[in-house]
C-alpha cells in the first residue's frame, strides 16, 4: 500500500530538522526546548503508526519505497523503503524516542537544548539506519550517528565520560570502516551501491568470507559481541540515563539489523561456513558474560553486561539456521529461530530501555549506582519497585512477558539444531534469574539501611507514565506477540531463502 | 625559424592578474599611507575581475598556446577558479588577522596575488620550463610572505627553512627535468609522453628522471619522507600565512602532479606508480600517529594536511582518469576544509594570543556555541564522518583504489583514517567536554569573520548533502581532454 506522502523521509528529517530548530530556538530558554523537543518526537512518533496501519505481511518485497538519484556519478541513490525486519524496529525507534526526551525532562539541567536536539537528530539517523536501502546512505546514517552520541556521553556522562565516548566512537568507527571497503568492493564487482542488488550478485568464496569478516566486524562490535564488547559497559556506565537508553534499546539493534539485512543475504555461502565462529561467540557471550554480570556492583554495569548476554540470543538464533538445515531438513526451525532472534530485538528494545530508565530514576534521587548503597527501597517507593521488579522478571524471561518470547523461540530452535547449543544456551535462565534476582533483592528488598534511602521519594506523574507505557508494552507483547511475528513472517520466510541460496 | 606570434587569448586571465597585480604593487606605496584597506580591496576585486574572466571564457576543449608551453583545459579553468574562491577566503581572513596582530601591510596582498599567479601558470603548465617558472613563482611569493614579519625570529627561521628546502627541491625537481629531456629531447609534456610510449628513450636515465621528479612533487606537497619542513613552518609562520601555505598551493600542487605523471610520462605508470604508493602509505600512517601528540592546533593541522596528501595521492596511484578526477575532488575538498579550519584559528585569536593551542579550545562550546558547532564540522569533516563532505572525498579516492586493484592499501588507508579520527576527536573533546582556563563568553568574533566562518564551515555540510554537483565537475574535467 501506498501512502500519499513520503513517510519514511519525514520520519527521518522531521526529527532532524526538528533538532536543529530546538538547537537555536531553545537556545536562551529551557522550557521551550523541552516542549518543541517533545512535540517533535512525539509527532514523529504518530507519523510513524501508518507503517504499522498500511504494512502488507504478505509480500516480503520493500514496502513505502522511495528513489531519488543522489550522485549519479557513483550510482548512488537516496533509496528508501522498509519490510518485515526493519518496520519493527522504526516503530520501536520512534517509540523510545518519545521516552527518551520524555526522561530527561527535570534531569538535564546544563545546555539542554543541545541535550534534546542531540537526542532528536540521532532518532532520525537512527531511523535512516533501519530504512536505507542503498549502502552509502546507509552508512552515513550509521556513521554520523557517533557525533550526537559522541557528544551526549563526553558532555553529560560521568565521570569517566571522556574515556568512555572516545573508546565507544573509536571502537565503533574501527568496526565500520571496514564494512565501507566491503561495499565498495561490491561495487567495484557489480557497478551499483544498492543493497537489493548486493543481496543478487554472485561471490567467489574468497570475497565472501572477506566480506562476511568485515561486516562480522563492524556489526559484531556494535551488538556487541565478545571480544569486541568492552566499549559497552564504559559506555552505558558513563552515559546519561537518555544515552544508556537509546544505546541499549536502539543502536544495538542495528547491529542484530546488520547481520540479516547485510551479512546472510549477502555473503550466504560464508556464513553456512563460518556460522560456528558467530554462534561460538554467541554462546560465550550467553554464558560468560552472564556470569560476568552476576559480580558487578555497578547497577548500570550488571544491566550493561546483561545485554550483550541477551544480544547473545539474537546472534544464535540468526546463525543456528545452517545447522538446523542440516539437522531436519527443513527450514522450518530455523524460522522459529530467526523470528526469535528479532522478537528478542524488539523486546529487549523494551526490557533494557526500561531498566536503565528505571536505573535512572534511583540515581536522579541519590546520584549512586553502586547497589551496596541501597537497600529496602520498596518501603518507600511502592509505586516504582512494582515496575522495576516487572521489568527484572522480563529481563530474567518470565512467561507472560515479552522477555520469555524470544528466549523461549531462540532455546527450542538451538535445540533443534544441537542439543548442546540449547542447553547451554538454556543455561543464561539460570545465570539471567541469579544476577537480576539478586540485584533486585539487595537493592529493592531487605531492611531500609541508610538515610539517603529514608528520604527517597515515589515516581511523579511523569516517570510513572513513562514506566507505564513500557510495563503495558512488554506485558503485552508478551501475551500477545502474534501480530509482530505476522509482520515479519514473509521477509524472515524471505530472507532465509536468500541466506541458504549459493551464490558461488 | 620564423617567429610566431602566440595565440595570447587563452592566457588573458593571467596576463590580467598579472598586470593588475603589478599595478596595485606600485599604487600600494601611494595608497598605504591615506586609504589602509585600499590594497586589499583592490586585491580582492582583482580576483573576482580573473574569475568573470576565467568564467566568460570557460574551456571548453584544450587549447595550446606559447609554442605547446600553455595549456587552457576544463581541468584548468575548475583549479584555477577554486584557487580564486580560495584565496578569497584567505584574503579575507587575513586582513582581520594582519589587524588585529598589528602587521597590517599590503605587501602581504600583493605577494598573495603573485603566489596565486605562479599557481595558474602551474595549473595550466604544459612544458618544463613553464611548469618551473610557475613553481618559482608561486614559491618566492611565499618565502616572502613566511618572513614579513621581520621582528619575530620564529617566522624568520620557518622561512629559512621553507626557503632552503624550497630550493632543494626545486633543485631536484630540475635534475629530473634535466634527465628527461636529456632522455626524450622535449620537455613538453605531450611529445615526451609520445616518446616515451615509443620506447625510444633510454629507460636507465628516464626511470632516474622519474625519480627525481617524484620526489621534487613529493617535498612541495608535503608528503612523508620529504615532510620535515611542513610542521616546522605551519607553526612558525603567522597564521594568515599558513593559511595561505596550507590551502591554494595544494590545489598548484596537485595540478603539476597531474600535468607530469598523467600527462607526461604515462609510459611509464610502473616506474612512478610504486613510488607514489610508498609516498602516499607513509603519509597516511606518519600523519595519523604523529599528529595525536601535538599540542599545537596549527602544527596538527600540518601533520594532517600530510595525511590528506597521502589520500589525494590515493587517486594519483590509481592512475587512470577516475583515479585523477577523484584526487582532484579530495584536493578541492581539503583546500576548503583546511581555509575552515585555519579560518576558525583567525576568527577566534585576539592580539597577543594566536589561540593556536588546542587547549585554547577548552570549553569553547560554552563561550560560544556556534562557533564550536562550526569547529566542530569542519574537525569530523577532515576525519571524514559521514554527512560532511570529506567523508566522500574519502570514500572516493579509497574506490578508485579498490578499483585499481589495491585493496591492501584501502585498508591501510580506512586503519589511518580511524587513528586521525583521534586527533579530531580531540579537539572536539576540548570545545565540548573541557572546562575553559579562562571563564566568560568570549570576546566578540568580528561580524564579517563570524560569517565568513559560518559560511564555509556550512558549506562543509551542505556538500556533504549534496555533493552531487561538485563531483561531475571533476569528472567531466578529466574526462573532457
Amino acid at each position: 500500500m501506498l501512502s500519499s506522502y513520503p513517510i519514511l523521509s519525514t520520519l527521518i528529517w522531521l526529527p532532524i530538522i526538528g533538532g536543529l530548530l530546538v538547537l537555536f530556538a531553545g537556545r536562551n530558554n529551557d522550557t521551550v526546548a523541552k516542549w518543541l523537543s517533545l512535540i517533535v518526537a512525539f509527532a514523529t512518533f504518530v507519523l510513524s503508526l501508518p507503517l504499522w496501519t498500511g504494512f502488507d505481511t504478505t509480500t516480503a518485497a520493500m514496502q513505502f519505497e522511495e528513489k531519488i538519484s543522489w550522485i549519479p556519478a557513483f550510482n548512488i541513490y537516496y533509496h528508501l523503503g522498509v519490510d518485515g525486519l526493519s518496520m519493527p524496529l522504526v516503530l520501536l525507534t520512534t517509540f523510545t524516542q518519545v521516552l527518551v526526551i520524555a526522561s530527561a525532562w527535570d534531569v538535564i539541567k546544563e545546555r539542554v537544548e543541545q541535550y534534546m536536539g542531540a537526542f532528536l537528530i540521532m532518532g532520525g539517523m537512527m531511523t535512516g539506519v533501519f530504512v536505507a536501502l542503498d549502502s552509502i546512505l546507509f552508512y552515513v546514517f550509521w556513521e554520523a550517528l557517533l557525533i550526537p552520541m559522541f557528544i551526549v556521553i563526553g558532555k553529560w556522562g560521568g565521570p569517566r565520560r571522556v574515556y568512555a565516548t572516545l573508546k565507544f566512537f573509536l571502537y565503533t568507527f574501527f568496526g565500520s570502516v571496514f564494512m565501507l571497503v566491503s561495499f565498495l568492493y561490491m561495487y567495484y564487482q557489480s557497478g551499483s551501491f544498492s543493497i537489493l542488488d548486493m543481496h543478487t550478485m554472485q561471490l567467489g568464496m574468497t570475497a565472501q568470507t572477506l566480506i562476511f569478516l568485515a561486516f562480522l566486524l563492524a556489526f559484531a562490535v556494535k551488538i556487541p559481541m565478545f571480544p569486541v564488547h568492552t566499549w559497552l559497559p564504559d559506555a552505558h556506565v558513563e552515559a546519561p540515563t537518555a544515552g544508556s537508553v537509546v544505546l541499549a534499546a536502539i543502536m544495538l539493534k542495528m547491529g542484530g539489523y546488520g547481520f540479516v539485512r547485510f551479512s546472510l543475504p549477502i555473503t550466504p555461502d560464508a556464513s553456512m561456513q563460518l556460522d560456528w565462529l558467530v554462534i561460538l561467540l554467541s554462546l560465550i557471550a550467553i554464558v560468560y558474560i552472564g556470569i560476568v554480570a552476576l559480580v558487578q556492583s555497578d547497577m548500570k554495569k550488571l544491566v550493561a553486561y546483561s545485554s550483550i548476554s541477551h544480544m547473545g540470543f539474537v546472534t544464535l538464533g540468526m546463525f543456528v539456521l545452517y545447522d538446523i538445515l542440516a539437522s531436519t531438513g527443513s527450514l522450518q526451525g530455523a524460522q522459529l529461530g530467526m523470528e526469535g532472534a528479532m522478537v528478542q530485538m524488539i523486546s529487549h528494545g523494551f526490557i533494557s530501555g526500561a531498566m536503565f530508565l528505571a536505573i535512572g530514576v534511583l540515581y536522579d534521587r541519590m546520584h549512586t549506582r553502586e547497589i551496596s548503597a541501597y537497600s529496602g527501597v520498596v518501603n518507600k517507593m511502592p509505586w516504582f519497585v512494582m515496575f522495576a521488579v516487572l521489568f527484572a522478571m522480563a529481563n530474567v524471561g518470565l512467561p507472560g512477558t515479552s522477555g520469555f518470547v524470544g528466549e523461549f523461540m531462540v532455546i527450542l530452535s538451538a535445540f533443534k539444531a544441537n542439543i548442546w547449543f540449547g542447553t547451554i544456551a538454556a543455561l543464561t535462565l539460570i545465570i539471567g534469574a541469579a544476577y537480576t534476582l539478586w540485584m533486585v533483592k539487595r537493592v529493592f528488598f531487605g531492611p531500609v539501611t541508610n538515610e539517603n534511602v529514608e528520604q527517597l521519594q515515589d515516581l511523579n506523574k511523569r516517570e510513572f507514565a513513562i514506566m507505564a507505557t513500557l510495563a503495558v508494552a512488554v506485558v503485552a507483547l508478551g501475551v500477545f506477540p502474534a501480530p509482530l511475528m505476522e509482520v515479519m513472517h514473509t521477509s524472515v520466510g524471505h530472507l532465509l531463502v536468500q541466506a541458504t541460496t549459493s551464490k558461488l | 625559424m620564423n617567429f610566431v606570434i602566440p595565440a595570447f587569448a587563452p592566457a588573458i586571465p593571467e596576463m590580467v592578474l598579472l598586470a593588475l597585480t603589478s599595478f596595485i604593487l606600485v599604487a600600494d606605496t601611494f595608497w598605504s599611507k591615506r586609504y589602509q584597506f585600499a590594497t586589499y580591496y583592490a586585491t580582492q576585486a582583482t580576483l573576482i575581475v580573473v574569475a568573470y574572466l576565467i568564467m566568460s571564457s570557460f574551456a571548453t576543449a584544450q587549447v595550446i598556446t606559447f609554442d605547446g608551453g600553455f595549456v587552457r583545459d576544463s581541468f584548468a579553468d575548475i583549479l584555477k577558479l577554486f584557487i580564486v574562491l580560495v584565496s578569497l577566503g584567505i584574503f579575507l581572513f587575513s586582513k582581520e588577522y594582519l589587524l588585529q596582530q598589528k602587521f597590517f601591510s599590503g605587501e602581504y596582498f600583493v605577494l598573495g596575488l603573485f603566489g596565486v599567479l605562479g599557481m595558474f601558470v602551474m595549473v595550466s603548465a604544459h612544458n618544463f620550463i613553464t611548469l618551473y617558472l610557475g613553481l618559482e613563482i608561486m614559491s618566492l611569493a611565499m618565502y616572502a610572505m613566511i618572513a614579513l614579519r621581520r621582528d619575530a625570529s620564529d617566522a624568520i627561521e620557518s622561512a629559512m627553512k621553507y626557503f632552503v628546502l624550497g630550493a632543494l627541491a626545486t633543485g631536484i625537481l630540475l635534475y629530473g627535468f634535466s634527465m628527461l629531456y636529456g632522455a626524450t629531447g622535449s620537455i613538453t609534456f605531450p611529445e615526451i609522453a609520445k616518446i616515451i610510449e615509443a620506447g625510444k628513450a633510454d629507460a636507465v636515465v628516464l626511470s632516474f628522471g622519474v625519480v627525481f621528479i617524484v620526489i621534487g612533487l613529493a617535498f612541495k606537497l608535503g608528503a612523508v619522507p620529504f615532510h620535515m619542513w611542513a610542521p616546522d613552518v605551519y607553526h612558525g609562520s603567522p597564521t594568515a600565512v599558513t593559511l595561505y601555505l596550507g590551502t591554494a598551493p595544494k590545489i598548484a600542487a596537485f595540478a603539476i602532479i597531474y600535468r607530469l605523471l598523467a600527462e607526461g610520462m604515462p609510459g611509464l605508470v610502473s616506474d612512478w606508480q610504486t613510488l607514489i604508493i610508498i609516498l602516499s602509505v607513509l603519509s597516511m600512517v606518519v600523519g595519523a600517529i604523529v599528529a595525536i601528540v601535538q599540542e599545537n592546533l596549527k602544527r596538527m593541522l600540518a601533520y594532517s594536511g600530510i595525511g590528506h596528501a597521502g589520500f589525494l595521492l590515493l587517486g594519483v596511484l590509481a592512475a587512470n582518469p577516475d583515479g585523477y578526477a577523484g584526487a582532484m575532488f579530495y584536493i578541492i575538498v581539503y583546500a576548503i576544509t583546511a581555509v575552515a579550519g585555519f579560518g576558525m584559528i583567525i576568527a577566534l585569536s585576539r592580539t597577543g594570543n594566536e589561540f593556536d593551542k588546542i587547549a585554547d579550545f577548552k570549553g569553547l562550546n560554552n563561550r560560544n556555541p556556534w562557533l564550536a558547532f562550526m569547529m566542530l564540522i569542519v574537525m569530523f569533516s577532515m576525519a571524514g564522518i559521514p554527512p560532511f563532505i570529506g567523508f566522500f572525498a574519502k570514500v572516493i579516492v579509497i574506490e578508485e583504489v579498490v578499483k585499481a586493484g589495491f585493496i591492501w592499501i584501502a585498508v591501510v588507508a580506512v586503519i589511518t583514517a580511524v587513528i586521525s579520527a583521534f586527533y579530531y576527536l580531540r579537539v572536539v573533546k576540548a570545545m565540548y567536554f573541557d572546562k575553559a582556563d579562562e571563564t566568560g563568553p568570549i570576546a566578540p568574533v568580528s561580524g564579517e569573520l563570524n560569517w565568513a566562518v559560518s559560511f564555509v564551515s556550512i558549506a562543509l555540510l551542505v556538500l556533504g548533502l549534496m555533493p552531487s554537483s561538485l563531483i561531475e565537475l571533476c569528472y567531466q574535467s578529466i574526462g573532457l581532454k
